[in-house]
């Protein structure tokens, strides 16, 4: 029975008619899976094409003279390096260093960028975004209730895609977008996504969520072999997690740097004051105490969130993240470990309901796709 | 629809029992394989444990979630069915058949009979859903 407290995105009718199973997933009546299951929404979208309502997902526009040095003062990533029709992944530090959420920024012009956010993320973002104006030229508007998302992911995607747009998706280049339509539909097409395949994030108006939903169902032949499959959070995570990507609440939080993360690489020091880069500096030029590292099972079983990481008889850190990989048949996780053991071969136990089992530090991302 | 077989005992916990003199195999049944999602991972108990009724013997493991598995009837364990070691979709797939998990050398044997027959498991699912 729906819940009706929960929230809800515009697809939720369609994620029911197609055997959802329903969940609550940080205040959102999202599906989980649907009939086909997580293993075949998984494999499906590495080696066809998987179709993503991410609708819940928030959208901040930030328009104005001073939108790029407003933004740029706020997060970890080099804003002004951005060029028209270009994104970056990025974060919002706050004092301390630590991640108030992970997002993208889309630069539409010199005047206007829009940032993309977690969902459960949305409105402590909003209130912490808002909380710095001070007399910036620009203005601040929250329209994630305005807008749809729908990601098409898997080496399939482009083909479906641009069988819906006059755009030339071929000429998008990754982490970048543009604005044109889709089945006829206003929309920011965007080569981005979150399961290390290649594909499209589609931003329209919510209210054209359900006709973008079907038709990319039926041009992506969803019921035929091979045909794009509609895939839930549960592979949506598996997939991100083989493809070594941070999921805020658990490689991430107010707690946890980009740098202890492993994500040095957005994090621009060299670009001028922001928010938490004093503390960032300091620990750059301190060193690391813990590091995120991926690790793998050795021993049979499975590794799960929040499970203690062992180094002989002493506990020394805990798993962020931990779940089978479908598409490499191995049970993997992220884990933080004190840095002077953060290396490649380590070995590990971890405490499974009681067992301690074995696994070892490996290199990540545990899967990269085939260009 | 959940399949029911007509053969076979059930408890409330979703597992099935077969009773094949004073022995019985245990499974979960198909309720309890849909609302699992894909299986990935069984851990099982050893040829020879002993087992108190209720108690859990092992868990199967989905993608997302762990669940343990309990036995109806007390007993000792004669026979561990491996091969769901190295195709745990067979629970999925195959959950009154190929996928038994353990026979136990049943304490007394009329202790099945206590259990629920197809019939009432059904009406059970009915109140649950």
């Amino acid at each position: 029975m729906p819940d009706e407290n929960l929230k809800k995105t515009p697809l939720n009718e369609e994620h029911r008619r197609l055997g959802g199973k329903m969940v609550d997933f940080g205040g959102w009546d999202m599906p989980v899976q649907y009939t086909a299951g997580v293993i075949a929404e998984h494999l499906g979208t590495r080696t066809a094409s998987g179709l993503f309502d991410v609708s819940h997902m928030g959208e901040i526009w930030v328009e104005g003279p001073d939108a790029i040095p407003f933004v740029n003062r706020l997060t970890t990533n080099d804003v002004t390096k951005l060029v028209d029709g270009q994104a970056h992944y990025s974060a919002l530090t706050n004092e301390n260093g630590g991640v108030v959420d992970d997002l993208l920024v889309y630069r539409f012009d010199q005047d206007k960028l829009l940032l993309v956010v977690n969902a459960g993320t949305t409105d402590k973002d909003w209130d912490w975004i808002t909380s710095h104006k001070g007399d910036d030229n620009m203005a601040l508007t929250n329209a994630s209730a305005d807008y749809c998302q729908i990601a098409v992911q898997g080496p399939d995607a482009i083909a479906i895609l641009q069988k819906l747009t006059d755009t030339s998706l071929d000429e998008i280049k990754y982490y970048h977008f543009t604005t044109g339509h889709v089945d006829g539909v206003d929309a920011i097409i965007s080569r981005t996504g979150y399961t290390g395949e290649d594909g499209f994030e589609v931003y329209a108006d919510a209210d054209k969520a359900v006709q973008l939903w079907n038709k990319l169902l039926e041009t992506g032949n969803y019921g035929s072999e091979g045909g794009i499959l509609p895939a839930g959070l549960a592979a949506r995570n598996t997939l991100r997690l083989e493809s070594g990507m941070s999921l805020y609440g658990h490689e991430l939080s107010d707690e946890i740097t980009p740098f202890e993360a492993g994500l040095g690489w957005i994090t621009k020091l060299p670009k001028g004051d922001f928010t938490g880069s004093d503390a960032l500096t300091k620990q750059k030029d301190e060193g690391l105490k813990r590091k995120l590292i991926g690790f793998e099972m050795v021993d049979r079983g499975i590794a799960r969130d929040d499970f203690d990481v062992y180094i002989g008889d002493e506990k020394v850190g805990y798993v962020t993240s931990g779940s089978p990989a479908p598409f490499l048949k191995k049970n993997i996780g992220l884990a933080f470990l004190p840095v002077e053991f953060a290396n490649i071969g380590q070995e590990i136990t971890i405490d499974v309901r009681g067992k301690r089992l074995a696994a070892v530090v490996v290199p990540t991302p545990f899967y990269k796709r085939q260009k | 629809m959940s399949n029911i077989p007509e053969n076979l005992r059930y408890s409330k916990d979703h597992e099935w029992v077969k009773v094949d003199g004073d022995t019985a195999a245990i499974g979960i049944t198909d309720y309890a394989q849909h609302a699992l999602g894909d299986v990935v991972y069984i851990d099982m108990p050893r040829v020879g444990d002993k087992l108190g009724a209720h108690e859990a013997f092992g868990s199967v493991e989905s993608v997302k979630a762990v669940s343990e598995i309990f036995t109806p009837i007390a007993g000792e364990i004669v026979e561990v069915n491996d091969a769901l070691n190295d195709t745990p979709e067979a629970v999925n797939n195959d959950p009154y058949g190929d996928a038994w998990m353990i026979k136990v050398k049943m304490d007394n044997p009329g202790d099945a009979d206590g259990m629920l027959s197809a019939e009432e498991y059904e009406e059970y699912l009915s109140s649950v859903e």
